[in-house]
């Protein structure tokens, strides 16, 4: 490894060349949104059943929520899949740069996306909306005894999601570095795209949570 | 498995990247209007908030997530994770509205 260029990736053994290793690491990466998807799905398909039942106590719970914060973080979220297309796409055409640029500005978008989010989440716990049996019924003056209910989904579902923000711009922090280190060029690039599918898959479960949680209630 | 090198690394060019980024702040924006005028639309409010927030998440998946370029492997392997989510959803809500009421069962 000493007397090669830094910039030459070298694939592993048992792939045939670059490409195959590329390609597999990607279906790896895919098959692991798949798991997302289920692991999101399992509390979207609860959701669901339980609004069907009570379809006034979610309303009532969507009252309590500020559409505007959702709204702003939707931008938010959607501003730096951008960003982290773009971060890709200049890797792809080699303008370092620019990708540098785009990294850091995805990664100042989820930070932004978690303030909001802490600013919700503290404005909530101040006026006494805590899930489930926490819920302080007599003080937040809800109409239905299990309000908590609603709460209860509400911090799982944005709870989970936050956790796979924060977990997103770590990774985006640490292709950046591998990035600034000079580990990617438009031959290999793999950490990058699969980062990147990861953030994509943050914004696609909240394109679907602000509905669900904010408006729709 | 078997893909020619240039598919693989498939560039998408930022005419596309921008388009698909102003699509999405629009159609945001489209859902907060549904959402304003839900006095108008009733019980369709909520179906076309969701209908909205489909083709948004199908223009992630299909430019920002590049599937529109990816192998079919990769978009069936994607797409099987929401069958399963479909399928979940559907004995589960199946079990739920068949059941008998009984009381004192425990």
């Amino acid at each position: 490894m000493s007397t090669v260029n830094s910039h030459e990736h070298h694939y592993a053994h048992h792939f045939k060349n670059a490409d195959h290793e590329f390609v597999t690491s990607k279906q790896g990466i895919w098959l692991f949104m798949v798991t997302e998807i289920l692991m999101f799905g399992g509390l979207f398909v609860a959701f669901f059943i339980y609004h069907a039942m009570y379809p006034e106590m979610f309303a009532e719970g969507a009252k309590q929520l500020d559409w505007r914060m959702g709204f702003t973080n939707t931008l938010v979220l959607i501003f730096s899949s951008f960003t982290m297309a773009l971060g890709i796409h200049y890797i792809q055409k080699g303008d370092a740069r620019k990708a540098t640029w785009n990294l850091s500005a995805t990664i100042l978008c989820g930070a932004i996306f978690m303030v909001i989010k802490y600013f919700e989440y503290t404005h909530k716990f101040h006026l006494g909306f805590f899930p489930g049996k926490y819920l302080d019924v007599a003080r937040v003056g809800a109409e239905h005894a299990n309000l908590g209910l609603y709460f209860g989904f509400y911090y799982c579902m944005t709870g989970l999601h936050g956790i796979h923000v924060l977990t997103g711009m770590s990774l985006i922090v640490w292709v950046l570095f591998r990035h600034l280190r000079g580990d990617f060029n438009p031959h290999y690039y793999t950490p990058v795209e699969g980062v990147g599918i990861f953030w994509h898959i943050v914004d696609l479960v909240w394109i679907f949570l602000f509905p669900l949680l904010y408006l729709v209630g | 498995m078997a893909q020619s090198n240039n598919d693989v690394h498939h560039i998408v060019e930022f005419p596309i990247l921008m388009k698909t980024a102003l699509a999405l702040f629009g159609l945001t924006f489209l859902t907060m209007i549904a959402f304003w005028a839900h006095s108008y639309l009733g019980p369709l409010g909520p179906i076309v908030a969701f209908l909205i927030a489909g083709v948004k998440a199908a223009l992630v998946m299909m430019y920002f997530m590049g599937l529109k370029y990816d192998s079919l492997m990769n978009r069936f392997i994607f797409a099987l994770g929401f069958f399963f989510l479909l399928l979940l959803f559907a004995i589960s809500a199946l079990d739920i509205w068949t059941r008998v009421p009984v009381a004192n069962t425990l």
